[in-house]
């Protein structure tokens, strides 16, 4: 028996994410178990296998230093796009 | 005005007169019988294995499996229903079981793996068969439903495969499988018409690599005491109520 790890899309264009894994004996019957538990309800328009052994799993980074400066969590996106939007609001009534 | 239009209690426990009176295309509606019962009886008889299967996810895999059955033949009595003027429910819950059309195939109650998958493989073998030719069928509406039916049975087809291949690789498996398909082969022969036979035999024996014995089919028509006990539970709680709306 062996692990596959399943990555669902929800939609076309849209990205793979990470559903749950199956436990099948070889990969063609992961392939009908994958289909079964993660498409049975229409719920995925396409799949992804992934045999567990063929996934290189890295070590976490270890924090040495401060980075914290290199977030953007200081930075209002909402702010900039309300003053954006707001300018080019001027913009279209002038 | 006909007493079977005007009694839709008669219509639904009698469609065997009902058709004769009405001379609708015969063949056509009991073609479509046939096939929603053993699609409705299979999947029920599939459905046993729920909570008990070898795996969980053989355990998802084959209810889901179970549940397309029961959905084709949702779709099958639908088309029969517009035909005779009742319901999908009432063709699939409300007929007398020497009414019921499946092959005794689908009627024996196997709870054991190899048996199981046996006449899974079986039955997808000849299905596909009879969708091939439905597909070809002239009435647009039957074949549009094969077609649709047979996408689905595409992947049921893939499981029963890997599953015989899985059961031939060791020897204790291949024994089983044998047993179990020759226990089985008179009762498969059943499902198809004569004139399919030979192909069906010839790509059972390719896929389980063993020659078939010479068999006496057991014919449509026939009913295993299997069937009433089913019916009896699959009717149980539509017949506690009779003519409520669910």
């Amino acid at each position: 028996m062996g692990v596959w790890e399943v990555f669902r899309q929800d939609r076309k264009g849209q990205p793979f994410e990470h559903a749950g894994s199956v436990v099948a004996p070889d990969a063609g019957l992961a392939e009908v178990y994958a289909r079964e538990l993660y498409s049975r309800r229409q719920e995925s328009d396409a799949l992804w296998l992934v045999a567990r052994e063929a996934i290189r799993a890295l070590e976490p980074v270890p924090a040495e230093f401060d980075l914290s400066y290199r977030r953007v969590d200081g930075y209002s996106l909402r702010l900039r796009l309300r003053e954006a939007r707001a300018a080019l609001g001027k913009a279209e009534s002038r | 005005m006909s007493d079977f239009d005007a009694n839709p209690r008669t219509a639904r426990s009698a469609p065997d007169r009902l058709l004769a009176f009405l001379g609708k295309p015969r063949k056509a509606i009991e073609l479509l019988l046939e096939l929603a019962d053993d699609e409705l009886i299979l999947g029920w008889r599939d459905s046993e294995w729920t909570g008990i299967a070898p795996t969980i996810e053989e355990d998802v895999a084959f209810s889901s499996i179970a549940q397309n059955e029961i959905g084709h033949a949702r779709a099958l009595y639908e088309l029969a229903a517009a035909e005779l003027g009742t319901t999908a429910d009432e063709l699939a819950f409300d007929r007398r079981p020497e009414e019921y059309r499946c092959a005794p195939l689908v009627q024996l109650r196997r709870l054991e793996w190899a048996r199981t998958i046996a006449r899974h493989f079986l039955y997808e073998t000849a299905d596909a068969l009879r969708l091939e030719a439905l597909k070809a069928s002239d009435d647009a509406e039957l074949a549009g439903v094969a077609a649709k039916i047979d996408r689905e049975e595409a992947y049921h087809r893939m499981h029963a495969e890997l599953w015989v291949e899985r059961l031939r690789a060791s020897e204790d498996g291949a024994a089983r499988l044998r047993e179990a398909v020759e226990e089985l082969w008179p009762y498969a022969l059943g499902v198809l018409d004569a004139g399919q036979r030979p192909e069906y035999a010839r790509r059972v024996e390719a896929a389980v690599g063993f020659s078939l014995p010479d068999a006496e089919p057991v014919e449509r028509g026939r009913h295993e005491p299997e069937l009433a006990e089913l019916l009896e539970e699959m009717t149980m709680v539509r017949r506690s109520a009779p003519g409520a709306q669910w």
